[in-house]
């Protein structure tokens, strides 16, 4: 009765609103610092490969990057044409999109046109684990299996070759291709195909003429996607296609990949500062450029064709 | 049928009557999702054939000396202890560095912050570097955590690799983080808000609570691909010959190191056949320990549906 209760219980409980909002302000801080690291990797890449291509451009002139027509910067007779690297690389590239977009885009359509449900359910994931498996195991697979399969179908076939290599690197993107342009034409509204039923066209009528066009951004960012991932991708081209800087484009002997030679000179001890070393730099740049564009060019496709619907 | 020479495109056919010849349309239709099919189907053949093939090479190499020697110049003798537990020691490095990183990401760019140009230049320059190939980031670690941090690396040591691994799988971290708070339905952080929390406090005990099983699902996917990378560790100078363990220590992060994928590499690389037969069961092991973690990530994903409901 004597000691008013009012005052007191209000002590139990107060708001520390100047604490908690200096905790809002550190925590906020060091999200943002968290979010600026992906900036500092794409920063520290491209500062990293002009900082060790200028150099090497200072001791290599860059015209013979560009017009010399062998590659041996590992040899007395030095040469640094990178056109045979690219040669490579466009040859194992143009081999595996040969396989990985029609089988890619055919399986896209399948699981999401064709596909009952409760398979859809577990081809989904079926084709994950393809795309989990790591491609030093599918290196393995192409140098191993498929190459003597193949050589005893084509008799010049050697064993490193780009035909083989080439192939399982489609196989390996090819649940890139289906599952990014499963989400494509999934994603197309119903009332599309039965607009197109409706107008009595067929299932492959719609699909080809109604659904795919409506899904098209999305089905060719896939295919950039895909595109970018054979230029890039190393352990394949590395492991099957061999160690051989030859210009040509033939797939039945053995090339080097521009990925395949950064890996060359990676796996020997080679000192900082040399040329072979700054030769990988050089290499990754021309690689981090073309990979850049690709993606530029898929930005701006999906920005300048994508389909709205509600 | 009765006018065979109708053109596809018009349906009209030479005697210049409307023909729908559907037929034809149905055979065309009946081709076609036949070819999408196989397509399917075609994937996982390969993938079927690929791994009864590594078990028929592979399966009878393994046994429990094969799991506990180091490496050796004859095939017979070698064993894949140092890649396993140097692999385990990546994991962990990229784990401890590339989880905490993505996930704060994540929640900046979800929670905090604001739509405008820096927002968008972080989104493109994200979706960007997933998309760079992964020998690059190799570069970039030879460059920056082998040569450049030397002091806190020691060179081409456990460290230079877990970091350079956590880099690659950021991206893919970063934006599954996202998607699993997007996922959080909205009126959980208003509901929060009018008890007058502040924004931390709402994300730290209601939102990521909630968003978490999705966040490990996708961050345990992504360490499994960390796992499989062969091409930036053998850049930043993952050596294939080592015959000791790490220290357990902090010490230990200061050691070269070997992994389970550099070794295969460098048995696939040599000429002679038992040393493919190595290659063959330490791709076995490699994938057993890929599988446990895709195992693990859709038992989370599983236990994360059944709560939801």
């Amino acid at each position: 009765m004597s000691a008013p209760i009012t005052p007191d219980r209000s002590s139990l409980w107060r708001p520390k609103r100047a604490a908690s909002k200096r905790v809002e302000a550190v925590v906020k801080a060091i999200f943002a610092t968290f979010a600026f690291v992906s900036v500092a990797t794409t920063i520290g890449i491209v500062l990293t490969l002009i900082f060790e291509t200028v150099s090497f451009f200072t001791e290599v002139p860059i015209w013979r990057f560009l017009t010399d027509t062998a590659w041996t910067p590992l040899f007395a007779n030095k040469q640094f044409g990178i056109v045979v690297l690219i040669s490579a690389t466009l040859l194992t590239s143009a081999i595996a999109i040969a396989v990985a977009l029609p089988i890619g885009l055919l399986a896209a359509i399948c699981l999401s046109e064709y596909a009952p449900a409760r398979m859809r359910r577990w081809l989904k994931p079926a084709l994950e684990i393809l795309a989990g498996v790591p491609t030093v195991v599918f290196g393995y697979f192409a140098l191993l299996t498929v190459t003597p399969f193949l050589q005893s179908l084509i008799p010049g076939l050697q064993g490193f070759n780009a035909l083989s290599a080439g192939l399982i690197l489609g196989v390996s993107i090819i649940p890139l291709v289906a599952s990014l342009s499963e989400d494509a034409i999934y994603a197309v509204p119903q009332s599309l195909r039965d607009g197109a039923y409706a107008l009595g066209a067929t299932k492959r009528e719609t699909i080809v003429s109604v659904v795919l066009p409506a899904a098209l951004s999305g089905i060719v960012a896939s295919f950039i996607l895909a595109i970018s991932r054979a230029i890039g991708e190393t352990m394949i081209v590395t492991v099957a296609a061999g160690q051989n800087p030859t210009l040509g484009f033939n797939p039945l002997v053995p090339v080097q990949t521009m990925t395949a030679y950064i890996v060359q000179v990676s796996k020997g001890d080679t000192p900082a500062g040399s040329l072979a070393y700054k030769t990988i730099f050089a290499v990754g740049m021309t690689l981090f450029i073309i990979t850049l564009a690709l993606n530029i060019f898929s930005y701006w496709f999906v920005r300048r064709f994508r389909e709205k619907y509600e | 049928m009765t006018t065979p020479q109708t053109t596809k495109t018009s349906g009209f056919g030479a005697t210049g009557k409307f023909n729908v010849s559907l037929s034809k349309r149905y055979n065309f239709d009946r081709i076609f999702s036949t070819a999408a099919w196989v397509a399917t189907l075609f994937g996982l053949v390969v993938l079927a054939i690929l791994l009864v093939d590594i078990l028929i090479d592979g399966l009878g190499r393994i046994d429990w000396a094969f799991l506990t020697s180091f490496s050796s110049r004859r095939a017979a003798a070698a064993g894949i202890l140092a890649p396993l537990v140097g692999s385990i020691w990546l994991l962990f490095v990229t784990a401890f560095v590339a989880f905490p990183l993505g996930v704060g990401a994540g929640i900046y760019l979800e929670e905090y912050a604001k739509d405008n140009w820096f927002t968008r230049f972080v989104e493109i320059n994200i979706a960007n570097l997933a998309a760079v190939p992964s020998i690059i980031y190799g570069l970039l670690g030879l460059q920056i955590f082998v040569r450049w941090l030397q002091p806190i690396t020691n060179g081409r040591t456990v460290l230079a690799g877990g970091l350079t691994l956590s880099l690659l799988i950021l991206p893919i971290i970063i934006i599954t983080t996202r998607e699993a708070l997007r996922a959080v339905p909205d009126s959980l952080r208003q509901a929060g808000f009018a008890l007058g929390a502040t924004r931390w406090q709402v994300i730290r005990e209601h939102i990521f609570p909630i968003a978490l099983p999705g966040i490990l699902t996708g961050t345990i996917l992504a360490l499994s691909r960390a796992i499989g990378e062969t091409a930036p560790l053998i850049v930043i100078g993952a050596v294939s010959y080592i015959a000791f363990l790490p220290e357990l220590s902090p010490r230990g992060l200061q050691s070269s190191f070997t992994a389970l994928p550099i070794q295969i590499f460098d048995w696939v690389s040599r000429p002679q056949t038992q040393f493919h037969t190595n290659a063959a069961a330490g791709i076995i092991v490699l994938m057993v320990v890929l599988l446990l973690m895709n195992a693990s990530a859709i038992y989370l994903r599983n236990k994360f549906q059944q709560n939801r409901r």
